[in-house]
């Protein structure tokens, strides 16, 4: 593999990619309205309801907005990886993921390449939305923002590989809606999005148990603690770790020789 | 050096054995037809070569090298167009083939060059910004195949390209690909069971139930199978006379 080979190839990927989901603004809006929906409606209904302690990484007592926006900002890369892993059996059924895996390059890397082009597309998104939870009083340090970036590259390319993983497993486009209702809503629920771990203690010890074992839950605290300006190094070293073994087990399934895809005979 | 070598090919999948011990040549710059009914193995063979997935038993060579210890080099010299349409069709047809250029490692001027000369030559030129899904299914198998010769593959490898297509589409790309093939020295290794795009100088390959049934010039296949035309003589071959 060239290194230019390599670099003209992963532009491609990332622009394709670009002008497909640029061209879906139904999507992109949906995007973007559904956490702000969950910041300004059941997050004020939750307000009243919830009280909060002092958890760090906050040093004072927080708005239940302030809290959940973290988590949000997580569930619209939850979101993003799911609708990329749906694009990417879309793509099988369609014959379009030949043209990808013909070329001319490792297959671990297009699939990395292609994951990374779909993180990269949904970060600005991301941005927006904490830019418009200002309006919310969800005010994190200005250098919070930057922090937060690499927190937010590697929870996006977790759940993205996470993603790619189904995509290799799932068969045909049908199952897929059912695959993500018992993912998504799971791993979002039973996580710290929503309400601080101590919170899921005392509704339920094995809750709690649930959640610390979520790498969904890892995900958002990197990014929670990365807005505060803090590292919080189980999250990322559990994030990190999750990543590889979703990646590791992705390019598995698209193995040409070992792929459960390559047994069925599919392409 | 021949442009597509295969030795002893097996494959199946679960229980199903798709083929059986196939062997076959395609000489560098002719014009090769692989003939056979439908379920006899074809679309598994084209998988094969082009890599998507592995052989259980065999050895493929695509200009030389092995696909399965050198796929990135066998894939390099490799043009492919699939059975099944293959066009991101949300995409224009400029976009669509500047994808294919950027993971096959062209640079953007060189691509646009090659582009416009492609789409040209195929009679596309003023398609070039049109969506995929505005055109007819024979200009989006004419768009597949200049993106299939984009890199300037030695072999391009076509699955049932005229498939439902009207008889105008099917001349036109079976005139475009023979003219290539003749000019350029370009080795296509042609799949399909429609018999009246087979040439009688074509060497030609017949497929049955996963097994190379008949090798040899299209001509001299009537004599072999003891009939009086090509198309009996493909139906006697495959069983089906």
């Amino acid at each position: 593999m060239r290194a230019r080979h390599a670099w003209l190839a992963l532009r491609g990927i990332v622009v394709r990619e670009w002008l497909r989901t640029l061209r879906q603004t139904g999507r992109l809006a949906a995007a973007l309205v559904r956490p702000l929906i969950w910041l300004g409606v059941f997050a004020a209904g939750f307000r009243s309801v919830l009280g909060l302690s002092i958890t760090p990484p906050y040093q004072t007592y927080v708005l239940y907005e302030v809290y959940v926006a973290p988590g949000l900002a997580a569930m619209m890369l939850l979101f993003h990886a799911m609708q990329t892993s749906l694009a990417m059996v879309y793509d099988r059924e369609m014959g379009l993921m030949r043209v990808l895996l013909t070329a001319p390059l490792p297959r671990w890397y297009l699939l990395a390449v292609r994951l990374l082009a779909n993180v990269l597309i949904v970060l600005p998104l991301v941005y927006l939305f904490l830019a418009l939870a200002k309006f919310w009083d969800v005010r994190p340090p200005s250098l919070g923002y930057a922090a937060a970036l690499p927190a937010l590259v590697l929870a996006g390319m977790m759940l993205g590989a996470f993603g790619l993983l189904l995509s290799s497993l799932v068969r045909q486009l049908e199952n897929f809606a059912g695959v993500m209702n018992f993912v998504i809503f799971p791993a979002f629920f039973a996580s710290t999005a929503l309400y601080p771990l101590w919170r899921l203690e005392d509704a339920s010890p094995w809750l709690a148990w649930i959640a610390r074992l979520n790498p969904f839950t890892h995900a958002v605290e990197l990014i929670r603690f990365a807005l505060y300006l803090r590292l919080e190094s189980t999250a990322l070293a559990v994030t990190a770790a999750a990543f590889t073994v979703f990646f590791a087990l992705a390019i598995l399934g698209y193995d040409p020789g070992r792929g459960f895809w390559a047994r069925r005979g599919e392409a | 050096m021949n442009a597509l070598e295969i030795r002893g090919l097996s494959h199946g999948f679960g229980r199903v054995q798709a083929l059986r011990d196939v062997s076959l040549t395609v000489a560098a710059g002719s014009f090769a037809v692989l003939l056979g009914p439908n379920g006899a193995g074809k679309t598994t063979l084209v998988s094969l070569v082009t890599g998507l997935y592995r052989a259980r038993a065999g050895e493929i060579a695509v200009l030389g090298h092995s696909v399965r210890r050198e796929p990135l080099a066998a894939l390099a010299g490799l043009g492919v167009v699939f059975q099944t349409p293959s066009l991101d069709l949300g995409l224009t047809v400029r976009e669509n083939l500047l994808y294919h250029a950027a993971l096959h490692g062209l640079s953007g001027a060189d691509a646009r060059d090659r582009i416009a000369a492609g789409l040209a030559r195929l009679g596309l030129g003023d398609r070039t910004n049109a969506r995929a899904r505005a055109l007819s299914g024979g200009m989006r198998r004419r768009v597949e195949i200049v993106r299939a010769l984009l890199h300037r593959p030695r072999l391009i490898v076509l699955d049932e390209p005229t498939a439902g297509l009207d008889a105008a589409s099917r001349r036109s790309i079976l005139t475009d690909l023979r003219a290539a093939c003749r000019e350029e020295g370009l080795a296509v290794f042609f799949v399909t069971h429609l018999l009246d795009e087979v040439d009688s100088d074509d060497p030609a390959i017949v497929l049955r139930e996963g097994a190379v049934v008949w090798t040899g010039a299209a001509r001299d296949m009537p004599a072999a199978a003891g009939m009086a035309t090509v198309p009996d003589a493909f139906l006697a071959l495959t069983g089906a006379a």
